[in-house]
Formats: structure tokens, sequence, C-alpha cells
């Protein structure tokens, strides 16, 4: 399965990228990581005519902790969140959620930026990142904007990127100290993409009930989503028994399920339910 | 395309073109035939290599990607004259059958245990994930690596 | 030839594999690592559609791009379009079945060869087949039993029906035998398609020398003689102007090296063209082309007495043999029937098993062929008496198993090919204890259904048997080479099974000389006269033993030089490690004993399989909420007679296990209903990896020797995958017993048993 011609750049700044995405339109495609585009070019799916590589692009690969929350550039790699000690307590979720991720090789080149761009819906970072209020970095033609996560994934491999533009950054807002949170996914073999998964997390109010509760599902529909029902069951309440096996039905109810080759939609409704109720059970009990 | 990097220790030239993987310019241009190819698709982990000491799926870097960098396969893992200890693990433990996945499986196991020296059992299977081995069942390539680790300043 | 068992300096030890020295460098040569000069790349174009009318191709837009070279199609080879024959239980009746080289008039599977594109490279070739135009008139899509089974759209018009054969087991009196049972079950069990999936994609160089009149084939494996033989007869050549060249070759499991299209295509192309040609499948091409396996429904009764004594079997087998019967393709559907009683003594038998014809890829062999599937039905069988009895499981077995005094035991006679054979020696009681004890049944059992931090435990355990050492022959030859060291040449084929240091280890003994004396060459026909390679676990027990046959031969040649020069009676000559000793003083060093290599060749015949066979047992864990099996543990036992080398045993031993792990939980070739293949890459179809089953632990024994065998080694490569299908079905039936889940259909993933659990719970 050789890869079809093309040509390649690698340009030395940002405004460099532009200036090609800008006159190739769709003839170009970025490249990144490649651990997603280049199976699909293997497989011939696609006929880009020139990668631009944004491996010499600076100020890209940083990860930043700050009051604000936490800021990884597009080109931050698995590993590097893997390894950086401080992101353990910044921010668990991410941390925890982006473990699952593929395998030892893929984790060593994969990017924040190359993960959010493909928006796979059984993706674990556009997950996280919808279940967190997450803000999206794009540079473009007329220069720089930020999209909140939830409005950036519209369908499967489908997000409001527009053309010649190029997905700088993601930042995650400040994590509380003391917040409860967990992600549970479902996977046939360790790395594999997720059948179905959960994010979540809430904060405890003065009288221990759950408030702000945020869960987010993923690879359950074409897009991640938060599942507001469920979220709703759980806020006020102490994630008594009773209220967790209410809200996992919820999620599982809320979710519009796609079917593949190994999951039909019932199974993977089903599996919504089991993984929110297990992972609400695991936050309450941290 | 014309790119200069570092494989084996050695620095090499090769005119590519763009689309050429990595793990083709290794293969036909530079006769370096040790990195298999077994899916072309970044799943079976035959090709794994090691650029800048991290290990990599050669089948989905471009061979221009290589450009400057340091470049470890298979055969850069060993001399003649004897088998290094994370090979004489291999044999000793019986480690590789039909031989198709095992440069693939050395070389993770060698950055592995280069970064990681005390890696325990789980560890070492979750990074073996990412490789297929149609004929062992893996237990004594697990068995093997741990065995490896005193060679890498790691536990006995 | 009374032949004397060798004494066991090497044989028996767990020597380190020389094979390992250029696995491990990553100097090994397997078939994309060789060129020849001036070679060409090929590429086929397959087809897209699943059944159809093929009425044009065009491929001028293509032969236009620079670097193209040609484009061959089934016009360039002529009007008699060669088909691949049958190797294993050629039937005339099987013949309309046969696969063309290239597709003709018609296509019937995606994937289907349709013409072969050559070019400067492999990149180039792939580029071309997006300006080749074919032009297929679709036809409707036979895509499983119940479409087979209407007549209106046939696949080989020809023949009037989509049921290409039906085999037909028969032993003793069912029609009596159940009419005088107490207890009687039917059930109907499905095997899910899945395949063999080696690691290394299939290959071929191919070089005419049209000076010579010779061809050379690089990439053989497995049967290089029988696929030598087939390509003669197919491009119209002498056995003799065709070498078949064995390189080192990244697993078999049995489908590897039968007779593909691309066995004569590649070969075809170099001849036609006048350069050498080369070409690599990718693993997308593989998933589609190369043999899938396993995919079987079977509806069967089993009678027993109310104590557990099964009285008989009988039942109907459709196996959906996709689109063409190729080499092997009716042996599973056989072997199912054949062997579904395995080792228990059923006296009554009448299994009937049909090969179907759809639009899929065509079925082979794969690892213990119809044996996996029959033992599945077979072991639930067992499981489902002792329940409806309200017996123990292990007991019934016990009850069953064939005593060592009843041996030799019959098997079922299966027709048409009138074979028949009998489990040869062994004691399957002490092995079936054994597997207990190591697997510490009793202490597990008292988890027996347990819900345990969320997840239900179960245990089983299933007896099997393994066949072996298939004749009718295998061929050695050794040479005493000028320097004092051996050279072992074989017919047997090579395919990560050790056979280098397996071989070695019997010639180091057989001759009496050290194991860094011999050299074993193996696979390629230049090497032996005749050859038939490996499979059905023969190359130890076949190959071996011909081995034997051919050291005492040049031990007898070398005793006679010797003789004539210390002019004293052979049998007065000694051989001692390197030299020949006579009376008095006399030596003469191997090395320079003539002034060319000495050889002696010899054959070994075989009619009588042999029958390993053992104890497999399971303990797993399911998770209600996500139907996952979690395989805790694995135990086997295995008696095989005499052991050769016991790490490269009990590697073939895990292996197997994990293999059949992979296919009764994970792995599944799945098509829609237009018979396009879903499964499109190793991200469809999941292999096993190293966080899957980690806890594996296999005991191989010397118990009873192969009778028939000088080695007294029994084939052993394959067996243990046999029982994993009814044992983990067994243990995941006994872990959800509270619900009242049976499962009878493979594969158990997460979904199907999920299902399960759900409808027990809605029925309950």
């Amino acid at each position: 399965m050789k890869f079809p011609d093309f040509d390649y750049v690698s340009p030395a700044s940002l405004d460099e990228v532009l200036a090609i995405l800008a006159e190739r339109g769709d003839a170009a495609q970025l490249l990144a990581g490649g651990q997603s585009l280049m199976p699909i070019l293997a497989f011939r799916l696609s006929a880009p005519e020139i990668l631009v590589d944004l491996k010499n692009v600076p100020a890209l690969d940083g990860i930043e902790i700050a009051d604000d929350g936490v800021r990884l550039g597009a080109r931050v790699r698995w590993r590097d969140i893997e390894r950086d000690a401080s992101l353990n307590s910044a921010h668990p979720l991410l941390v925890e959620g982006t473990r699952n991720i593929s395998h030892y090789q893929v984790r060593n080149r994969g990017t924040v930026g190359g993960s959010l761009a493909l928006a796979d819906p059984a993706a674990e970072l556009p997950g996280i990142a919808v279940t967190c209020d997450a803000e999206i970095a794009i540079a473009g033609g007329a220069g720089e904007r930020r999209v909140m996560a939830a409005d950036f994934f519209l369908g499967a491999m489908a997000t409001s990127l527009a053309p010649g533009e190029v997905i700088t950054g993601l930042r995650l807002p400040a994590w509380p100290v003391g917040r409860r949170w967990s992600f549970m996914e479902f996977s046939r073999r360790r790395g594999d993409f997720a059948l179905a998964g959960v994010a979540l997390f809430y904060d405890l109010d003065t009288e221990g009930r759950a408030t702000g509760t945020h869960m987010g599902v993923i690879g359950a529909s074409d897009h991640p989503h938060r599942l507001t029902s469920a979220e709703a069951i759980i806020n006020n309440s102490r994630l008594d028994d009773a209220a967790i096996s209410a809200a996992a039905l919820a999620a599982s109810e809320a979710v519009d399920p796609n079917e593949d080759i190994h999951t039909p939609a019932d199974y993977r409704r089903g599996l919504v339910k089991t993984l929110t109720g297990r992972a609400l059970h695991e936050a309450a009990s941290r | 395309m014309l790119i200069k990097f570092e494989v084996n220790g050695a620095a090499v030239e090769a005119d590519i073109e763009p689309r050429q993987s990595l793990a083709d310019c290794l293969r036909e241009t530079l006769h370096l035939t040790g990195t298999h190819l077994g899916c072309e698709h970044g799943v079976c982990g035959a090709c794994t290599v090691i650029v800048g000491g991290e290990a990599v799926r050669s089948c989905l870097m471009l061979a221009v990607q290589a450009d400057g960098e340091s470049v470890v396969t298979v055969e850069g893992l060993s001399n003649d004259e004897a088998l290094s200890p994370l090979q004489a693990a291999f044999r000793k433990n019986h480690a590789l059958q039909c031989g198709f996945c095992t440069p693939g499986i050395i070389t993770t196991a060698h950055a592995l245990l280069t970064e990681e020296p005390d890696a325990d059992a789980d560890r070492v299977r979750e990074v073996l994930s990412g490789n297929i081995c149609r004929c062992t069942g893996y237990i004594p390539i697990v068995e093997a690596i741990l065995a490896a680790r005193a060679a890498y300043g790691g536990k006995q | 030839m009374n032949v004397e068992t060798p004494g066991n300096a090497l044989i028996g030890q767990s020597m380190e594999r020389v094979e390992d020295l250029r696995f491990l460098r990553g100097r090994g040569q397997y078939i994309a690592d060789v060129n020849r000069e001036g070679q060409l790349y090929a590429v086929i174009l397959r087809s897209q559609i699943a059944h159809g009318q093929l009425l044009e191709i065009d491929a001028a837009a293509a032969l236009k791009m620079p670097g193209v070279h040609s484009v061959i199609t089934a016009a360039d080879i002529g009007e008699n379009m060669p088909t691949i024959p049958l190797r294993l239980q050629p039937l005339p009746e099987l013949e309309p079945f046969c696969q063309p080289m290239l597709a003709g008039a018609r296509v019937r599977f995606v994937g289907e060869a349709i013409a072969v594109v050559l070019a400067e490279s492999q990149a180039i070739a792939e580029d071309a087949l997006d300006h080749i135009d074919v032009k297929i008139d679709p036809l409707p899509v036979i895509s499983g039993r119940q479409s087979a089974d209407e007549a209106a759209t046939l696949l080989f018009e020809e023949h009037g029906s989509n049921t290409a054969i039906t085999w037909t087991a028969v032993k003793g009196d069912t029609d009596a035998a159940f009419s005088a049972a107490d207890y009687v079950r039917r059930e109907t069990f499905k095997v899910q398609r899945h395949a063999a999936m080696f690691m290394e994609p299939r290959g071929f160089v191919a070089e005419w020398d049209a000076e010579h009149e010779h061809l050379r084939v690089w990439g053989a494996a497995k049967v290089a003689f029988a696929n030598r033989r087939i390509l003669a007869g197919a491009i119209g050549l002498a056995v003799e102007q065709i070498d078949l060249i064995e390189v080192d070759v990244g697993g078999g499991f049995g489908s590897r090296g039968e007779f593909y299209p691309e066995d004569f295509l590649i070969p075809f192309a170099a001849r036609f063209v006048g350069r050498p040609v080369k070409w690599i499948e990718d693993r997308r091409e593989h998933l589609m082309t190369a043999n899938h396996a396993r995919e079987i429904e079977c509806d069967v009764e089993i009678a027993a007495t109310k104590d557990g004594r099964i009285l008989a079997l009988r039942g109907q087998c459709w196996a959906d043999n996709g689109a063409y019967i190729r080499t092997n393709g009716s042996v599973a559907p056989r072997n199912a029937a054949q062997y579904m009683s395995g080792p228990y003594a059923i006296e009554n038998i009448h299994l009937v098993s049909s090969s179907l014809t759809t639009n899929k890829t065509p079925t082979g062999t794969f690892r213990g062929p119809g044996r996996y599937e029959g033992d599945y039905v077979r072991e639930r069988l067992i499981d489902l008496i002792a329940k409806d009895l309200g017996l123990d499981s292990v007991e019934v077995r016990r009850k069953n198993l064939v005593p060592e005094a009843a041996m030799p035991y019959p098997l079922p006679t299966i027709t048409p090919y009138e074979v028949s054979s009998e489990l040869d020696s062994g004691d399957y009681h002490a092995l079936l204890e054994l597997c207990l004890k190591e697997f510490g049944w009793n202490e597990r059992v008292k988890l027996q259904g347990q819900l345990i931090d969320g997840r239900y435990h179960g245990i089983s355990i299933g007896c099997f048997v393994e066949g072996g050492a298939a004749g009718p022959s295998e061929d050695a030859r050794i040479a005493l080479e000028i320097d004092g060291m051996f050279t072992v040449y074989l017919g047997s084929a090579a395919i990560g099974q050790g056979l280098e240091t397996i071989m070695g280890q019997i010639a180091g003994d057989a001759l009496e000389v050290p194991f860094d004396a011999i050299r074993v060459l193996h696979g390629s026909t230049d090497h032996v006269t005749a050859g038939f390679g490996s499979f059905h676990s023969r190359s130890t027990a076949m190959g071996g033993s011909a081995i034997l046959l051919a050291a005492e031969a040049l031990r007898e040649k070398i005793r006679n030089i010797a003789a004539a020069e210390f002019n004293c009676a052979p049998a007065d000559v000694i051989l001692d490690t390197d030299r020949a000793r006579g009376p008095g003083d006399h030596s003469l060093l191997f090395a320079g004993l003539a002034d060319e290599p000495i050889e002696a060749e010899a054959t070994f015949f075989n009619k009588k399989s042999t029958y390993a066979y053992g104890s497999l047992a399971a303990h797993v864990a399911v998770d209600p909420g996500t139907g996952q099996v979690t395989v805790l543990q694995v135990s086997s036992t295995k008696d095989v007679g005499r052991m050769i080398n016991p790490a490269t045993l009990e590697g073939q031993a895990v292996g197997s296990i994990v293999q059949g792990l992979g296919s009764t939980l994970l792995e599944h070739m799945v098509y829609d209903e237009n018979g396009q293949l879903l499964t499109g890459s190793l991200a469809d179809y999941l292999l096993p990896t190293a966080g899957d089953f980690p806890n594996i632990h296999s005991t191989i024994i010397e118990l009873k020797p192969a009778p028939h065998i000088p080695l007294g080694a029994k084939g052993a490569g394959q067996g243990e995958i046999v029982p994993v299908g009814g044992v983990i079905a067994n243990a995941v039936a006994n872990a959800l017993a509270d619900f009242g889940v049976e499962p009878y259909d493979l594969p158990l993933s997460p979904p199907n048993i999920w299902r399960l659990i759900e409808a027990a719970r809605g029925a309950g």
C-alpha cells in the first residue's frame, strides 16, 4: 500500500503555512504526527497534491500551566502529556483520558492538533475538550480566533475549521483542587479506539452535594457531546445509588449511537449506561 | 529530494521521492531489510525503528521527515561477534518463531528499556500491545524483555 | 529397514535455535527482501464486485503512464485458462468449482484477480490501478447459507446447485442408538469466518531464463513439490524446468503455501514479458485473498444414557466455502464430521457435512482445520448433557474418554474418499487428571458462577486429540561434505517452527555427531527428489523419520569407505564424533574422507496418522455490563510420545492457544449482504495482543510413544487450538449460569455476550 504521489514542504513559520494553504486550497493537507493521516493515504482514501508539515513551525509544542488553565500547543504529543509530571495534578482528567490513546509507537508521534482536526467520534481528546469547556485556538488568513470545543465538532470527521485554517492549540480551563472526576472507556483491546467512553467531573458545594456537573460522551454518537439530562440528575445530588442509576439510564437514552462492524447500536447504548454508572461511582469514591 | 540523516551511527544520503516512506527508504534505498512491512497502515509494529531515541512506526513516517534525524534499526542493535543481551534473552526464552515481527519488537523493547529499565510486566505488556505476533502468544517475549532489564541497569 | 531409535544427546534438549541468530539480527531473508536485476513490480487488479459478468477491461489509460510496462489479462493467458487443482482429496466432482488463475467471464468474490499490472516500481503499479476501467454487470449475491440454498442464483450453472460436495461420516447405527437412548439433545452451533492471518504478507519473485528455458521462483512455502507440479501443468513446462525456492517464511498456519492464483500469475508474467517480476501483497489485499477459514453451521444431536454415557452423534453441517474450492478447501468440512468425536468413545455416528459456494473469499485450512469447529460442537454438547442430567461435567468426560485398552480405536469412515483412521495410543484419562491438577481445578471450581467484583466467574475443561504425521511419505538427503560437516536436505518446509534446529537435533543424534557439525537446508525443490512439505503436524514425525533412514544409510556408506581403507570388515568400523576408527590405531577423519561429498537419500513412508492428545482448562470472568470475557487462566496438557525440543514445543502450544483465544473472542471476517468484505484492515480484524491473554500454561509430556514412527514422536504443532472454542464457551456458560445463558454462536464478542445476558434478563 504505497502512498499516492504528492509534494512535500516543511515551512519554518506559521505565516508560510497559511500562505501555502491559501494558495493551494483543497489540494493541500496539513501533516503533524501523521498517525491518522498516513494510513488514510496508504488506503488511498484521499489524494492531496501537497503535504504541509508543521514540524518546523515554532511555538506549537509547549505545555503551559497557568492560572487560567492548561495550554497545549497543537504539536504536543501524547508522549509529552504522559511525561509531564505537573500535568497529573494540573489536569488529572486530561492525563487519565489520554493514557488510553493508541500504542507506544503512535504516542511518540500523535498530536493534540491532529486529533482535534481529525474529529474521530471515538477519539478521547475531542471528548475531553467538549466535557471540559475547552477552547480551540485557530490561526487563519483573517488572523486568530478561538472556538469552544462544543461548537467545533460537527459530525464524524467534520469540524468548523474553515479552509486555510490551522489549529494552533487547546486551552482547558483551570482545574480546582478537590474536584471529583472520572474517565472511563471500553475497547476490545488495550489501545484500540473506544467503543464508547465517558468523561465527567463535578465539584462539591458546602453541603457536599454535586454542583457544576459536566459529563461528556465519546464514541457513542457521531461527535462528542455533553449528557445534559444526566448532568441535571447529578447536580444537587449526593451521588447516591438511585441518582447514579437514573443518570446512567438518562445518558444511555441521550445518545444516538452509530453502528459499525464491531458494535451494534443497542450494545453501544448499553455501554454508555454501564460506563456512566461506573464513572460516577468512581468519581464519588475518590 | 536529497535527504541526509544518520542510520545506525553512520551518516547517509538518499535521493528519495516525497511519497517514499521511511520504511521503504531503509529497505530499498539503504538495503537494510531487517525492518519489515506487515501491514503498511500503522497497526502491526513490524516496521518499528528508533528515531531520535523514540520508537516509531516507519511505515507512517516519510523518508523526508527523517532528514537531519538519527535513526536506529534492528541492524544497529547487534554486531557480528555476539548477540546483544536483549537478543540473547530473546533466544534463551524462545521469544521468536517465524522471526517476522521480531525486529519491530526488538527495537521497541530496546527503546523501552533504554528509557525505563525498571519497567514491570504490566508496562512491558502495555508497550508491546502495539506489536502483533501471530506465532508466540507473547508470553516468552515478555519474559525475555524482563530478563534483559538487568543489562540496561534495571532490576534483576 | 529396522531403524533404531537414536539416543538422547540432542533429542529432548531445549536447544537454542540456530534460526534465531539471523532473525534477531534482522538478517533473515524473507521474500520481500529478494530482488533480481531488472525486475518489474506486479500489482494485481481485483474485483470490487462480489458477483458479476466481467464485460470489459480497458487499460489504455494505464498503459500510457510513465513507468507502466504492461497489463496482463485473461486474453493473454489464452483460451484454456488453467485452474487451481485440488491438492488434498482431489475428487472429480469438485472440478467445476476450481478457481481460474484470472477471472474470465465471471467474477465471484470481492478480491478475485482480474489483471496483472507490471511497472518499474510498486508505487507506479498501484497508481495504474486507478486508471484501469473495469466493466462488471452485477449478478445477485449469494451471501450465506440461505441464499446458497435457493437455486435462483448459481455460482456455477453447470453444476445445478451451490452445494459443491457433501461428506458423510459413518460409524455404527445411529438410528438404533437414538431410538434406545434415555436422553437426546439437539442444538445448532455456528462458528464465524476468520483466518490464519500470518504476519508476513505473501510474495513471489520469478525469473525466466529464456536461453535455458528454466524458471526460478522464490517465495515457496509449505508444499513446494506439489506446487511445482501444479505450476508445471498450468504453465506448460516440465517439472525439471522449474525451481521453487523457499526463503525465510513469516508464518503459515495452514494458509500460506497453498497454491493461489499468484503462484501461477507471477511466473507467467515473468516468462511473458521476459523480465524478472516481483510481487508482494499488501495487508488489505491479504484480507480478501488469502484463504479464509472455519465458517460453519452445525445442527447436531447427541444421545446418551441417563448416567451420561454418550451413545451417538448425528447431524448436519454446512460449511461456507466461499466462491471456489481451492487446493484444500474441502478438508475442514470433512474433518469437522470425521473428527467430531475427538478423544471420546462414541460408537454410533452419522454426520453429514456440505461445502456451500458463496460470493466470498475461498476457504482453506487453518490450524486444526475442522477440528476446532467439531470440538466446539462436541464439548458444548457434553456440558449440556451434564447440566440436563444433573451430572458433574468432568465425570461425564471421564466416563466417555477412549480407554487405553480400546486402542487402536476406530474413527468414523468418511465418504467419498473412503479413508478411515484410528486413535493410535494414549492414556487420555491421565492427561485429563494432569490438567485438572495443573489448573488447580479443585480451588477454582469454588468460584464457579460466583459474582466477584462485578464479574461472573466460570471454569471448564475439555479434551482433544491432534492428528499428525500425514503420509504418504517424506524425503531426506544427507551429505557428508569434504570439510567434515553434514548437510541435511529436507522436503519439509520451514514456517517458523524451528525446523532447522529440530531436524539438526534429530540428525545429530542419528549420526552421533555434535549439533554444530550439522547444517539443515529445507523446502526448496532443488534439495531433494520429492517432498511433501509441512502440514498436518507432519514435519517432525515424517521428515525426522526420513532423516533417521538417511542417516543410517549414510553411516553404512561411511563405514564401507573406511573399511576399504582399513582393510577390515565394515562391521569392525566404529564411527566416533568426527572420525571413523578401525581395528588397531586406524582412524580417518570424516573431513576429507573422499574427494567429493558422500550422500545418502531416503524416503520414509507412513499411512497411519499419529494422535497427540490432552486436555485444556480455562477460567474466565464475564463483565455483564460490557459483555467482556476476560481469560484469567488457561492450562493445557499434552502427550506427544517423544519431545525433540521441549522449548519449541511449548512455544507452539502457547502460540496455538492464543490463536484459539483470538478465534473464540476477537477475530471475525465480516461481509455485508452485497458480498463486500467489511473487515478491511488490521484495525477491523482483531488479533490477540500482548495484554489480552497473559496467563497461559502448557505442560507437555512423553507418555505413550507413536507406535508407527521410529522416532516415537507424534505430530504436535497445532493441537492446543482445537479445544479452545468449546472450553471457553462452556466456561462462559458456567459463569452466566444465574442468567441461564447458553452461547451457541461464535465469536463470544462483548456485544454477543451482552445481548445474551440482556435477553435472559428480559425473559426472566
